[in-house]
């Protein structure tokens, strides 16, 4: 007996130190000296005195850091929003396909997680630039119908940096709904049918409320992601299609200023937190109702 | 009788290349309680989905109301189903669940809650208005279920299974709630089980599922005291068969004899029987007595045999019991304990004469047609 509860010991703590080992060295403790730099003040090239200042704060609310910030939430909702638009009818449709189409189905999704963001985030400009794959396809056609043709520009602008955001987050978009349709109960649709409702009303009035859990789990996924995404803005996006993790990035190499990069880093640790609690406090109702449920 | 409400004319559907359904005929009066019965696999679930109209047959016809339904939508039948397992919608409370059906044909939202005030009331769920699916006992989901479901007045309300999830006595309690339900509405009712109990105890007729093919639709009486086949003798509760050959027609009666004893039994006939030929002898278990075996003579319809086992079952025991001449014949017979007589040792081992009178055996069909 005694044993047995030595051995569960054992395991619970051998279960238990890793992660919180991880946790503690990869993120909490680096987030810690981020966040007392962010209320730091830089003193001569690399010293750094923690004075507990909010003016790196202060300077963050100026507009033309502001701006980025709006812009970047801009960027990313646009981003979250498309990838729904995307997502769901793929997502149904995946989840409504013959079990054989399933599997190859899904890996098509996720096949493209194999390849390294770097590689393609090029190989999207080698598809869109002005000598790229899209333009060729494009004048081909021209060429067949007898119409003068002019490359488009379509890189290093918003448009390709949403384009390039969609690409990289749409799969995790699909899964999460995917999920939600794999667990939904078909019988419900059946019983909805022959109550007399509308394919539009099973739409609206049972699959989209029974799922809603899966679709904003969707949709943070991609948005926080997205409003910190650094590379594709810095490939794709033009002197203007900047986000907010360019202007920190910028901060910590170019400006050498640790103290106001860090604090501009916290505001977007803060406000994926705030999404975070939010959708915990929207969703802790249903956990609570599920626990009435098991009692 | 009143006109057919449903009208199948020879319905088949197959999957793959498995017959679920083979040329079905089947009509079902208004104001009927109907029930359809089989063992699982026999079509019955497939032939509810035909008539809701999620399964479409590969030929036939189909009328409800007269109606051809041949291109009518689920959400346009005059029907409405009670699923086996509710399909009630989790994110709806109670009055929203039973007002949906209400709500998406377009009646004014003041009506559609005056209704299903109405049928709270009916289905005694009055008070749980505002209660949400997991908040509610397995016996309120299946009234709430039943009250979706009625709350549309439909011509006819399929059951799928709908009382599979109850335990027995909520079971028993819920049988006549349904049967109360019917009457009281005079809807036609169509429930679905695999229970022969269920389909006995509430339903006017029954139609019985073997193979995709129904074999013999009729009142519960008369499914039982004059099963048409040997299935459904052997379906609708349980019988003793044993193989025998006709020797003599009398009026109402035939003689046949056994190939274990020597005696004539005397059965009840049946219609087209010929002199000469193999049937089945079919005897219930609870129309045989048990008596000793020194009282051989005093009996006509008689086997003897040994107790070979005994299944304790309450009100009633079932006694096992070796025919003596095949030992591979095995009659089962059921005795309430108050019938007992007190001169007889019931034991396992034990001889016994097993005897019973001569109307209550039954001819039927060695060939299952």
């Amino acid at each position: 007996m005694m044993k047995q509860v030595g051995s569960h010991r054992l395991i619970f703590w051998l279960t238990f130190i890793p992660p919180t080992l991880w946790l503690l060295i990869f993120l909490l403790i680096p987030l810690s000296i981020i966040g007392s730099f962010s209320f730091s003040e830089k003193r001569g090239l690399i010293d750094i005195e923690l004075s507990w200042i909010l003016n790196n704060y202060i300077r963050a609310a100026d507009l033309i850091y502001l701006s980025t910030l709006i812009k970047s939430i801009g960027v990313a909702g646009i981003t979250t929003v498309i990838c729904f638009l995307f997502g769901f009818p793929l997502a149904l449709g995946i989840a409504s396909a013959p079990p054989r189409w399933k599997s190859i189905l899904l890996i098509a999704i996720i096949l493209p997680f194999c390849v390294n963001l770097l590689i393609r985030t090029y190989a999207l400009i080698a598809v869109f630039r002005t000598r790229g794959f899209f333009n060729f396809g494009l004048e081909w056609f021209a060429d067949l119908i007898n119409v003068p043709f002019e490359p488009l520009s379509l890189l290093y602008n918003d448009t390709a940096v949403i384009l390039g955001l969609v690409y990289v987050h749409l799969p995790f978009m699909i899964l999460p709904l995917y999920a939600g349709f794999e667990g939904f109960n078909k019988t419900l649709l059946e019983a909805a049918l022959d109550l007399g409702a509308s394919k539009l009303e099973l739409l609206t009035s049972i699959i989209i409320p029974i799922i809603t859990p899966s679709i904003i789990s969707g949709c943070i996924l991609v948005f926080i992601p997205a409003l910190g995404s650094y590379l594709t803005p810095e490939l794709l996006g033009g002197p203007n299609s900047q986000m907010i993790a360019n202007v920190i990035e910028r901060q910590f190499m170019n400006a050498n200023d640790w103290p106001f990069g860090s604090a501009l880093s916290m505001v977007l640790v803060y406000l994926t937190f705030g999404i975070l609690a939010l959708r915990y406090l929207c969703f802790n109702n249903l956990y609570l109702d599920k626990n009435k449920r098991r009692l | 009788m009143k006109n057919p409400i449903i009208k199948i004319e020879g319905i088949t559907k197959k999957f793959g290349i498995k017959n679920a359904l083979e040329e079905i005929d089947l009509s079902i009066y208004e104001g009927e309680f109907f029930a359809i019965v089989g063992p699982s696999g026999c079509g019955k679930t497939t032939l509810l989905r035909v008539l809701a109209g999620f399964e479409v047959p590969d030929s036939g016809l189909l009328f409800i109301d007269g109606e051809n339904m041949r291109s009518i939508p689920p959400n346009r039948r005059p029907l409405n189903i009670v699923f086996q397992s509710y399909a009630l919608f989790p994110h709806m409370t109670v009055l929203d669940n039973i007002a949906f059906g209400l709500k998406v044909t377009g009646v004014p939202i003041k009506e559609c809650y005056q209704r299903v005030k109405m049928l709270l009331k009916l289905v005694k769920l009055s008070g749980l208005d505002h209660r949400f699916p997991h908040q509610l006992s397995g016996g309120q989901l299946q009234r709430v279920a039943l009250a979706r479901a009625l709350v549309k007045r439909p011509k006819v309300l399929l059951l799928d299974e709908p009382l599979s999830a109850l335990d027995a006595k909520l079971r028993n309690e819920m049988r006549q709630e349904l049967v109360r339900l019917q009457k009281s509405m005079g809807i036609t009712f169509i429930l679905v089980t695999h229970d022969q109990q269920e389909a006995l105890s509430t339903a006017d007729r029954i139609a019985v599922m073997n193979n995709g093919r129904i074999k013999q639709v009729a009142s519960p009486t008369n499914l039982y005291e004059s099963p048409s086949n040997k299935f459904v003798a052997g379906f609708i509760g349980s019988i003793n068969l044993i193989k025998c050959e006709v020797r003599q027609i009398e009026g109402e009666l035939c003689a046949v004899t056994t190939g274990l004893t020597k005696d004539l039994f005397s059965i009840k006939g049946k219609n087209e029987i010929s002199v000469g030929q193999s049937y089945l002898m079919g005897v219930r278990p609870e129309k045989i007595q048990l008596t000793k075996l020194t009282d051989i003579d005093q009996y006509d319809n008689k086997l003897a045999g040994i107790i070979n086992n005994i299944t304790y079952l309450g009100r009633s025991s079932m006694y096992h019991v070796k025919v003596s001449g095949d030992e591979n014949i095995v009659m089962n017979v059921s005795m309430s304990h108050s019938d007992r007589s007190e001169n007889i040792d019931l034991c396992i081992g034990e001889s016994v004469l097993m005897h019973w009178t001569a109307g209550s055996a039954l001819l039927l069909e060695d060939h299952d047609s």
